[in-house]
């Protein structure tokens, strides 16, 4: 089942021409993990889906991305984003507790009941494996907790607002071995209720967690395809060379 | 060519020299106004009405008026230059009329205060018809320290981390929640260093007070903000060069009562900026 369709996606910013002519579509509870170089439009997409490239003043875009059959651009930003969740490249706590960061989408939402807030907290903080870590600590600042304890936060605060999809742009990229390997493992359990679309610079991530893998070059997509598939036998050579470290 | 020790020598010198040519000075004024003045402050100076001409007594409705006018001034900027400079930082586009907003703000900052006195006399004086009064003295104050709060809560919150309000956005906040619950509690330090520079020149002008509220000699409280007081900068001005035969003790203990002032109530400013700071870790 298709849960977000992008159909004919250019994007700019000022003269650069970041997003060609993009055609994909994201199916309903996979990891589509999306590969390539640096500046090759990975995280600009992503930031398409839950429109935080409207920050930037010299944005502009044409096309069309259906989540659920609903043009994004007509929904409001912030119903939008209660369904596309993020998860940003460095660990980015709120400098405010460990509690109040997990809760903070849920106050947004107008939730005020403290049971209800607890309730919610511990969910989201056991489904991001972090809820034995700090369930005595719940509240000293968030920036106390190490790198990957952050990082599984921010999953949290994510989690907590239960979004259907959720975008990671490199979550691991600042993360030692062991913390990526308990990221993961969230993200792989994750699947089961959530829509996840995970950019990476890590070639071997993206094969160990992903159903799918799509290589972005140049602003372009150069193919999507069951990650087996991308990695074993890709149909276009330059993603060979990419995941063979020829470049980028 | 030289060598380059003895470059670095001579650099760290001239480096040296000019800030010890900021410090210095500070230091001295200090000095002065301790040595002169300490042996007229007492508690019948502080709190006593001057009397005899102004030739003894105490300053207590200086003192008082003071306060009352700089508090008065912060009442009325802070409000409105931090609603102002979120306005031009977070949601004003970059277009021709904020850009002449922007530079007035600029310009506002460099109007003489003598000009503020008379506006302040000419605007609320006159048109408006408060009278010479409290009210009066302290909004025009409040105009003149609004560009200070207005420029320093710019930079607060530009200061606050973009990716904060990326968060908070992709949490599903909106634009005035980011600001409401991120930006600015992260932004109020900065804030309180724009009132603490408010503060200094509230309390220590002359010229804008001189036409919208400080009178000569009024030796009791004003009982609402329609009434004129006594300030320190112009009680100061006037035993220092209208009423002949002061004692040097008495300028020089006002001047004192006057710095203290001042430092007393930044302290608090700097007190409550010391925990909003404390909180902040990035």
């Amino acid at each position: 089942m298709i849960k977000i369709d992008v159909i004919n996606l250019n994007i700019w910013f000022g003269n650069i021409y970041a997003i060609k002519n993009l055609n994909i579509q994201v199916l309903k509870n996979e990891i589509l993990t999306i590969i390539g170089p640096a500046n090759s439009g990975k995280t600009t997409f992503l930031r398409m889906l839950n429109r935080l490239n409207e920050l930037e003043s010299n944005f502009k875009m044409d096309g069309l991305i259906k989540l659920d059959e609903n043009n994004i651009m007509e929904m409001s930003q912030e119903k939008l984003r209660s369904k596309v969740g993020m998860v940003f490249a460095l660990p980015t706590p709120l400098p405010l507790s460990i509690f109040d960061n997990v809760v903070y989408g849920l106050k947004i939402k107008g939730v005020r009941n403290r049971k209800k807030l607890e309730e919610l907290a511990e969910i989201a903080l056991k489904e991001a494996y972090l809820w034995d870590e700090v369930k005595d600590r719940l509240h000293t600042q968030a920036v106390k907790l190490s790198g990957g304890q952050q990082q599984r936060l921010c999953i949290a605060r994510v989690l907590a607002i239960r979004p259907e999809v959720i975008l990671f742009d490199e979550p691991c990229s600042g993360l030692d071995p062991i913390s990526t390997a308990k990221v993961e493992e969230a993200m792989l359990k994750l699947k089961k209720d959530y829509t996840i679309i995970l950019v990476t610079n890590n070639v071997k991530q993206a094969a160990r967690i992903g159903d799918r893998t799509a290589f972005f070059l140049n602003g372009k997509l150069i193919e999507v395809d069951k990650t087996e598939k991308i990695f074993t036998s890709p149909s276009n050579p330059k993603t060979d060379d990419y995941i063979r470290g020829k470049f980028g | 060519m030289r060598n380059p020790k003895t470059t670095q020598k001579i650099a760290f010198f001239f480096l040296f020299l000019s800030a010890m040519l900021v410090f210095l000075p500070v230091i001295f004024i200090i000095f002065v106004i301790i040595q002169k003045g300490i042996g007229a402050i007492n508690l019948n100076f502080l709190l006593d009405v001057p009397r005899n001409g102004m030739k003894a007594g105490g300053i207590f409705p200086a003192i008082v008026g003071t306060i009352y006018l700089v508090f008065g001034a912060i009442i009325f900027a802070l409000p409105v230059g931090v609603l102002a400079a979120i306005y031009l930082s977070e949601y004003s586009k970059n277009n021709y009329l904020n850009r002449i907003i922007r530079l007035a703000i600029i310009n506002l900052a460099g109007v003489p205060s003598v000009v503020y006195g008379l506006f302040g006399l000419a605007l609320f004086v006159n048109f408006l018809k408060f009278g010479v009064c409290i009210l009066s003295g302290s909004l025009t104050l409040g105009i003149m320290i609004l560009p200070v709060i207005i420029t320093a809560t710019r930079e607060a919150l530009e200061n606050v981390p973009k990716i904060f309000r990326e968060v908070s956005l992709s949490l599903g906040a909106t634009k005035w929640q980011t600001i409401r619950y991120v930006v600015l509690p992260n932004a109020l330090s900065g804030i309180l260093t724009g009132v603490i520079l408010g503060i200094s020149r509230a309390a220590g002008e002359t010229a804008p007070i001189l036409f919208t509220v400080a009178a000569f000699y009024l030796p009791y409280l004003p009982n609402s903000i329609f009434e004129q007081v006594m300030a320190l900068p112009y009680h100061l001005y006037v035993i220092s060069t209208q009423v002949p035969n002061i004692d040097e003790k008495i300028k020089y203990g006002t001047a004192l009562v006057l710095l203290l002032l001042v430092l007393f109530m930044n302290l608090i400013a700097i007190i409550l900026r010391h925990k909003f700071r404390k909180k902040k870790s990035w």
